[in-house]
């Protein structure tokens, strides 16, 4: 077997998140493909979270639903993967998590050898070694990894924790001839970087030159609001904990309005208190970055999962009517380039720019070589004043000159009103009239930087799949091989660009595969372009479409 | 560059209220103190308090109701060589925005605070504000207000805001110097202005407001405690600064480490994110 996918079950506060750290480095520094992704429940300790790995020797970025291994780390971690549970799967782990399911059974008791070891709390590096013996991964990437998570813990723990893997890795060793995967190494792949989605959304931010972060923590989106602020100090950005998402809004407003590049994280129940701001944005002409990691809703949903079910919060929010950017992240890579692109978006067009993400991306890492800084660029659109500076200056691509306090010689005067060339407040009918229309011609004039969705798979095909977001990676994978199908894949789905016409009446069948329950983009195609996609492949379980399902469901509809 | 300058010349306020004389003192203020316009942002909220920067030539940043304290706090950070002025309504500052006023007290940026405390909502003709008092009868509160007011003074100091103040609006030359000192001090100033709306308010007039007031003397503005007392008085309400703290750090000096270079002149260290980056490597 050349792709290896193991799932790693337990309750929150096990250390499953540890285990899924220290493993996935160790096998990708042995020179394996790594893949992971997980689902976890809303609570502190407890439940049934779980933690997918897939180990493989070509790139692997997407879920699936087969378990080759199962490491079951408490009772009861089977139960809610017991369709997923198949002969082939290898349970390893205590005799009594092991339970009563079907599948191959090792019993390793990796808390008994722990105890030999020294001490109980080292049977998560025990797993982690046998998973590593299992599988072939090196020694010296144990060694290194193990000593990196506990170095701060000191000389002895990392020592006891280091034999504790040893002793499972030989374990795993002697398995592992036995079970007989064969997943190649490629020593190249020690210089990739590891990354989540969430780092991804953070570099790319850096990238664009953000200075000013803030938001008030809302899962799946607080991770990025952790990443920076690990590296403030490092790059200098101000990062604050507003009080509400309503000030961490108004915060970036007025941050971008003093020349800063700001930015807010947050989700669907987060975002919705934004909203006023954001609208704010809209009329007072302020760039705006909004990282809004989707969840499934209404109101508080299920706050740890995933969905895509926020593309018409995002394209409606704000009362009123404005022009926006939203971008929609298919991958890790692009994670970080549209979140670079987002804040030279924003400063060119004065409008609000969101990045559309969700729990799945967010919280799913992979290798990957690397990012190319060297065509990255801060592009700044700020002018320096004159004396007789005026903001709202109306002109042909509707994109008046944006000045900053402090800058010049000009007064920099926004209004949240209705309000004239210089800013000031009017209730002048033709004014009004005019200050829409500039504000609407800028939005035509963005279009220009639209970005192409993507054609993936068969140029022929007779089948044309739809999709946006973080479903990317698993339709992909999906269709590799199928002859007659093709992805047309949006990273930006506002607006959308021309292109998509031509694509969507060139097949014979048209399929919109979305994380929703009501098909919202294929709706909002059907707005722009009149073109009906009838044939919709939907989730909203709050898991994302795992490879199997998809593969399932395209053939059904083919 | 003058104040009265590059304004909106249609002045929107009712004959004879208040905020003229605010608009006085404060241009007085600015003027005296030697402010460059430039180096002035204004930022406020809704309500006829809020129009004040369409009538004051400084930059300006007319925002939405209530949330006039988070800009300000982002305006100053982001560029702590201005002089950064939140102008609103009680309505605006302690009604819809009083969570961001707590917020703001703790976080304290360099910024003054100025609330045009009328005790009553003018712009949508009428109703009660946080600061209204017990009994006050308008369209909504039918049977007279029955809520106590909001005390904007005691909350502050309970929150040890580092500048407290309030003034009466009669008195036009005492405001200004008191707006005077809270520009000059360095850290959140609150100046709460006592001013009638004399279309909507028949009860707090600048009669009302010389018989129920009186000037702090002799009152040490270190003695929190004492700034405490001072607050609870309701029989008669004391005028002038109640609290000072100078101890205290600002917001912009801590979350940007003394560094107050504008971020307008940010550049990016791709060296460092590239550092960054390559340790993903494990």
């Amino acid at each position: 077997m050349k792709d290896v996918s193991i799932v790693l079950s337990g309750e929150a506060g096990q250390g499953i998140q540890t285990v899924e750290h220290v493993l996935t480095r160790i096998l990708k520094n042995s020179g394996f493909h790594v893949f992971a992704t997980k689902e976890y429940m809303s609570r502190v300790r407890g439940g049934n979270n779980t933690t997918e790995i897939r180990v493989s020797s070509e790139r692997v970025r997407a879920f699936v639903d087969r378990i080759d291994i199962l490491v079951p780390l408490g009772k009861g971690a089977t139960e809610r993967l017991k369709k997923r549970i198949t002969e082939k799967t290898l349970i390893v782990g205590e005799g009594e998590f092991i339970g009563e399911e079907k599948g191959e059974k090792i019993v390793v008791p990796f808390l008994e050898i722990a105890k030999q070891v020294g001490n109980r709390i080292y049977a998560n590096s025990v797993a982690i070694g046998f998973l590593s013996g299992l599988l072939g991964a090196e020694r010296s990437a144990i060694e290194e990894q193990i000593t990196r998570q506990f170095r701060e813990k000191g000389e002895n723990v990392v020592r006891d924790n280091i034999r504790a893997a040893m002793e499972g890795y030989r374990r795993g060793q002697e398995f592992s001839e036995k079970v007989g995967f064969d997943v190649e190494k490629d020593p190249s792949i020690k210089d990739e970087v590891l990354l989540n989605g969430a780092e991804a959304v953070g570099l790319g931010a850096i990238a664009g030159g953000c200075n000013f972060v803030s938001s008030y923590p809302m899962s799946p989106s607080t991770s990025v609001l952790v990443f920076l602020a690990l590296h403030k100090n490092d790059f200098g950005i101000v990062v604050e904990q507003a009080e509400d998402e309503i000030s961490a809004m108004n915060m970036i407003v007025g941050a971008w309005y003093a020349g800063a590049r700001g930015l807010v994280t947050t989700s669907g129940g987060g975002f919705a208190l934004m909203e006023e701001a954001l609208s704010l944005a809209g009329m007072i002409e302020s760039p705006a970055v909004i990282h809004l990691a989707q969840r499934p809703g209404p109101a508080t949903g299920l706050p740890t999962r995933t969905e895509q079910a926020d593309l018409n919060l995002a394209l409606y929010a704000g009362h009123g009517e404005f022009p926006r950017v939203i971008y929609a992240p298919g991958n890790i890579e692009e994670a970080f380039y549209l979140t670079q692109r987002a804040f030279n978006m924003a400063d060119r067009y004065q409008v609000p720019v969101f990045i559309l993400t969700d729990q799945y991306l967010v919280d799913s890492f992979y290798n990957l070589p690397g990012f190319n800084l060297n065509e990255l660029k801060v592009e700044k659109y700020t002018v320096k004043t004159s004396k007789d500076y005026i903001r709202y200056a109306i002109n042909e691509d509707g994109i008046s000159p944006r000045g900053v306090p402090g800058y010049g010689e000009g007064l920099v005067r926004v209004d949240s009103d209705e309000h004239d060339e210089f800013g000031h407040i009017t209730e002048d009918f033709d004014i009004r009239v005019r200050m829409v229309d500039k504000r609407l011609r800028k939005g035509e004039t963005l279009k220009k930087d639209t970005i192409k969705p993507k054609l993936i798979g068969d140029e022929n095909y007779r089948v044309l799949l739809v999709a946006w977001g973080s479903t990317l990676e698993p339709i992909k994978e999906a269709i590799e091989g199928m002859s007659g199908v093709a992805l047309l894949h949006f990273s930006q789905v506002w607006p959308i660009d021309d292109s998509v016409v031509e694509h969507l009446e060139r097949a014979e069948k048209v399929v919109a595969i979305e994380g929703n329950a009501t098909g919202q983009f294929a709706n909002l195609i059907r707005q722009v372009t009149g073109f009906h996609i009838k044939d919709r492949i939907l989730k909203y379980s709050g898991l994302q479409f795992s490879v199997e399902e998809l593969k399932k469901k395209i053939l059904e509809v083919m | 560059m003058r104040l009265d300058e590059y304004i909106s010349k249609d002045i929107a306020w009712c004959p004879g209220c208040g905020n003229f004389g605010i608009r006085t003192a404060l241009m007085k203020a600015l003027e005296e103190l030697n402010v460059d316009p430039r180096k002035v942002v204004i930022v406020s909220g809704i309500g006829q308090a809020a129009k004040m920067p369409q009538y004051v030539g400084v930059h300006m940043f007319n925002g939405l109701h209530g949330r006039a304290l988070p800009v300000a706090t982002a305006i100053k950070t982001a560029n702590p060589n201005l002089l950064v002025i939140a102008e609103s309504g009680d309505g605006c500052m302690y009604g819809e925005g009083g969570n961001h006023f707590i917020h703001t007290i703790r976080r304290n940026p360099d910024i003054v605070n100025i609330v045009h405390d009328n005790q009553v909502y003018g712009l949508t003709k009428g109703q009660a504000s946080p600061t209204s008092l017990k009994g006050f009868r308008t369209p909504v509160q039918v049977d007279g207000v029955i809520l106590e007011p909001f005390n904007p003074i005691a909350v502050a100091i309970a929150l040890d805001a580092s500048f407290v103040a309030r003034t009466f609006i009669g008195d036009v030359e005492f405001t200004k110097e008191i707006l005077k000192e809270a520009m000059k001090h360095k850290g959140y100033a609150l100046v709460d202005i006592l001013q009638p709306c004399v279309t909507f308010n028949k009860l707090n007039t600048y009669e009302w407001y010389r018989e129920n007031t009186y000037y702090l003397k002799d009152h040490d503005p270190t003695d929190r405690e004492l700034a405490f007392k001072r607050a609870i008085e309701t029989e008669k309400l004391p005028l002038g600064i109640f609290y000072i703290n100078k101890n205290k750090e600002t917001f912009e000096e801590l979350s940007r480490k003394g560094d107050k270079t504008p971020l307008y002149e940010y550049k990016v260290n791709f060296e460092k994110l590239k550092e960054l980056i390559e340790s993903k490597k494990s």
